[in-house]
């Protein structure tokens, strides 16, 4: 929450109008989804196929260092393109609309320890309905870091850039043990809940099967290669974990993204719903493999504005989108992959530290209204 | 250790290797079409039989059980990257050489599948197949005389009893607009050089739709005939009619083509079809909200149309988006967000 409300000069008519042009934008790319998207996925998702095949083929001789090199570095692409453009996407929904069964956000299970129908949950319905909502968006800090000034610093926090690293190398376990909500039901009466082990055994089933492929089946196949190929399924799971975490980290948490009270979401409005996501998000600048890197997830704000438009329709989108920033005067938040992962560590640093509490309160848009 | 035993370990084995996919979904990749993949075939040809219908060609993969003439297929096929499901005849003799099959499809005003099938479909492309079914069959033992009675498209399934079958006493009527309509008319002509078919050609454009009072005159022993009828509902509730008023039900044979009528309104009954509630919605309330009002236990998230954890199987009528007001139609793999979904229509939901 910052001291000054960027979208206080706007009014509440100029608000649902914005969203009425959001709307319009939505429902043309909506009437246009056809053949060329649906073998857009296809391919992608074949090509993933390949790649993570003739990877995993190249480890078997990885005791040769090229070989490993090559092999590494395929198979760490291949899951990035696994998590990001495909099942992140895929889990979204985006792709629903093909009535391909197995291309369906109901039947998806990603390379990923967090099982598909758990990460729904946590993401599609808590993260994207509650962007960046103190207390209700989990992913602002995870539950375990501080990100806003307005948040009570404690000693504990000092330790948040280290927690925030080992969560990067980690990342997929920190996400299935924030799927699990870990923190608040380890205690002692909610570990019993039978609806909290049913989750933490099909998570514990989920890494067991994830371990044993990654760390001993492909190994053992490998033969001769069995400890080099271990260590490239290591260092492909790391490399994985950190660009994801990276790129994530750059959704949210740059300098210049927006922060919302609990109470500020009350009778919130589909144009209001619609300006939260736009100033609850930041963007990444770069080239078109960049932007498949990431899972177009550097098309941050068009996603949580159309969280399922098919993902290779955002490019086209967030010209639009970024024309609205600038008709009703918002401060598109972006900026190449570098300076965001920096703005975003900056952040993490910063609010290790005290801070003086701000005197000037956003306005509460609810309050707003009623005057209005 | 028995080979079923050892290829099931062998399998388990591969599925940890390929997991979280299954090992299939790497093989789907170069095999679509081998033993045990789900049941797909493969375009090879597309030959136009009039100005709107077409025949098919298609190399179904190895689980096919293969078919019985007179019986239709289910196929899957994506038409603007969207999968749609529809049944067609099969037009192909049982028992083709080559393994292929057909089907003839023509083409109606509307039909995104049959415009798909017969102006757009390109030989290589896959589709999705179901097993072969229906029982407009023939029968096992030999009937002494048969007669087809056939209107349109309905030709379809009895063609495929036509290239399978020979029969020593076979007549034919069949009605279309004009002669240049008659699906397989040359087909037809050469079968009747060559006696093995006597055949009557109505046109309905000059001659008017065919009236089965004039059964009479132009198959004076119709009654003793085993008979198989496909076309429109009107003319198979008259030839139901008419062999019933005359004592011989059980010589009649029929195949409807029954294009579901999706009455699209505002509202209408909803039908939870596991739970079994039935109750009344508006065209205003999302789905959710009636079902959940209903007592039905309805799975849902961020109710706002972007979790997708409340998708749900239409199983029959019409919905409609609430934000777009788009009209999504039951089907086979039809599932819809019931949280911004309402009712266009009666409708069934699996719930
Ligand atoms: S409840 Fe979230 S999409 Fe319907």
């Amino acid at each position: 929450m910052t001291a000054i409300d960027p979208t206080a000069h706007l009014s509440a008519e100029q608000i649902e109008e914005l969203g009425r042009e959001l709307d319009a934008i939505r429902d043309e790319v909506i009437a246009s989804r056809g053949e060329k998207d649906a073998a857009y996925i296809r391919k992608v998702i074949s090509a993933q196929r390949k790649l993570e095949l003739a990877s995993r083929g190249v480890l078997l001789f990885s005791f040769f260092p090229p070989a490993w090199l090559i092999g590494t570095a395929g198979l760490s692409v291949a899951k990035i393109m696994d998590n990001m453009e495909i099942g992140h996407n895929v889990l979204h929904g985006q792709w629903d609309w093909m009535r391909d069964p197995k291309i369906h956000s109901t039947t998806w299970e990603w390379d990923h320890v967090s099982p598909s129908e758990q990460w729904k949950h946590s993401h599609n319905e808590l993260h994207h309905t509650y962007t960046n909502v103190i207390g209700k968006d989990n992913d602002l800090g995870y539950g375990i870091m501080r990100v806003d000034e307005d948040q009570a610093w404690h000693p504990v926090h000092l330790g948040q850039p280290l927690w925030n690293f080992l969560n990067a190398c980690f990342f997929e376990y920190g996400i299935a043990a924030y799927d699990l909500e870990l923190g608040k039901n380890l205690n002692k009466r909610r570990r019993k809940n039978p609806e909290f082990r049913a989750r933490a055994k099909a998570v514990g089933r989920k890494i067991r099967k994830q371990v044993l492929k990654d760390y001993v089946i492909h190994p053992l196949l490998s033969g001769p290669s069995f400890l080099t190929t271990l260590a490239a399924t290591f260092t492909a799971n790391l490399v994985r974990n950190i660009w994801s975490h990276s790129v994530i980290m750059c959704g949210h948490f740059p300098e210049g993204v927006q922060i919302f009270e609990r109470r500020s979401i009350k009778g919130e409005t589909r144009g209001q719903w619609y300006l939260r996501q736009m100033m609850g998000s930041a963007n990444i600048s770069g080239s078109r493999a960049m932007h498949f890197m990431t899972g177009n997830l550097s098309h941050q704000i068009e996603h949580h504005l159309f969280p399922d438009l098919p993902s290779n329709r955002y490019a086209e989108v967030a010209v639009k989108v970024r024309a609205l920033f600038e008709k009703y005067e918002l401060e598109y938040v972006t900026g190449p992959l570098p300076k965001q992962v920096f703005s975003a560590w900056h952040k993490v640093f910063r609010l290790s530290l005290p801070n003086k509490k701000p005197k000037v309160k956003t306005p509460d848009r609810e309050q707003e209204l009623v005057a209005a | 250790m028995t080979s079923t035993a050892l290829r099931s370990r062998a399998w388990k084995l591969l599925e940890m290797v390929t997991t979280p996919l299954l090992p299939s979904d790497y093989l789907d990749l170069v095999s679509p079409l081998r033993a045990g993949a789900d049941l797909r075939g493969r375009i090879e040809a597309v030959h136009p039989e009039t100005g709107d219908a077409a025949t098919i060609v298609i190399r179904p993969g190895r689980g096919w059980r293969g078919h019985t003439a007179g019986q239709y297929v289910r196929i899957g096929v994506d038409v603007d990257g969207v999968r749609l499901w529809r049944a067609y005849s099969l037009t192909s003799p049982a028992n083709r050489s080559d393994g292929r099959v057909t089907i003839t499809v023509k083409a109606i005003s509307d039909g995104k599948v049959s415009n798909h099938l017969v102006r757009r479909a390109k030989p290589g492309t896959l589709i999705q197949l179901d097993q072969a079914t229906g029982d407009f069959v023939l029968p096992q033992a030999k009937p002494a005389k048969v007669l087809y009675l056939t209107a349109g498209s309905g030709i379809t399934p009895v063609m495929g009893m036509l290239r399978d079958t020979e029969f020593d006493d076979v007549v034919m009527i069949h009605s279309a607009p004009q002669p240049q309509d008659v699906i397989f008319r040359d087909e037809l002509h050469d079968l009747v050089a060559d006696k093995k078919l006597r055949l009557t050609e109505v046109y309905t454009d000059t001659h008017g739709m065919l009236d089965i009072a004039r059964l009479d005159g132009l198959v004076p022993d119709w009654a003793e005939r085993e008979t198989w009828a496909c076309g429109p509902a009107g003319l198979l509730d008259a030839a139901e009619k008419h062999w019933s008023e005359h004592g011989v039900p059980e010589r009649l044979h029929t195949e409807r083509f029954r294009p579901s009528i999706v009455v699209a309104g505002d509202g209408g009954e909803v039908t939870f079809s596991t739970t079994g509630k039935i109750v009344g919605a508006d065209g205003a309330t999302p789905l959710l909200d009636i079902g959940e009002k209903a007592g039905v236990l309805m799975p849902s998230g961020c109710r706002m149309g972007i979790c997708f954890g409340c998708v749900t199987p239409l199983k029959d009528g019409a919905v409609r988006d609430l934000r777009t007001g788009e009209i999504t139609e039951a089907g086979p793999g039809v599932l819809i967000q019931t949280c911004v979904s309402a009712a266009a229509g009666p409708c069934d939901i699996e719930r």
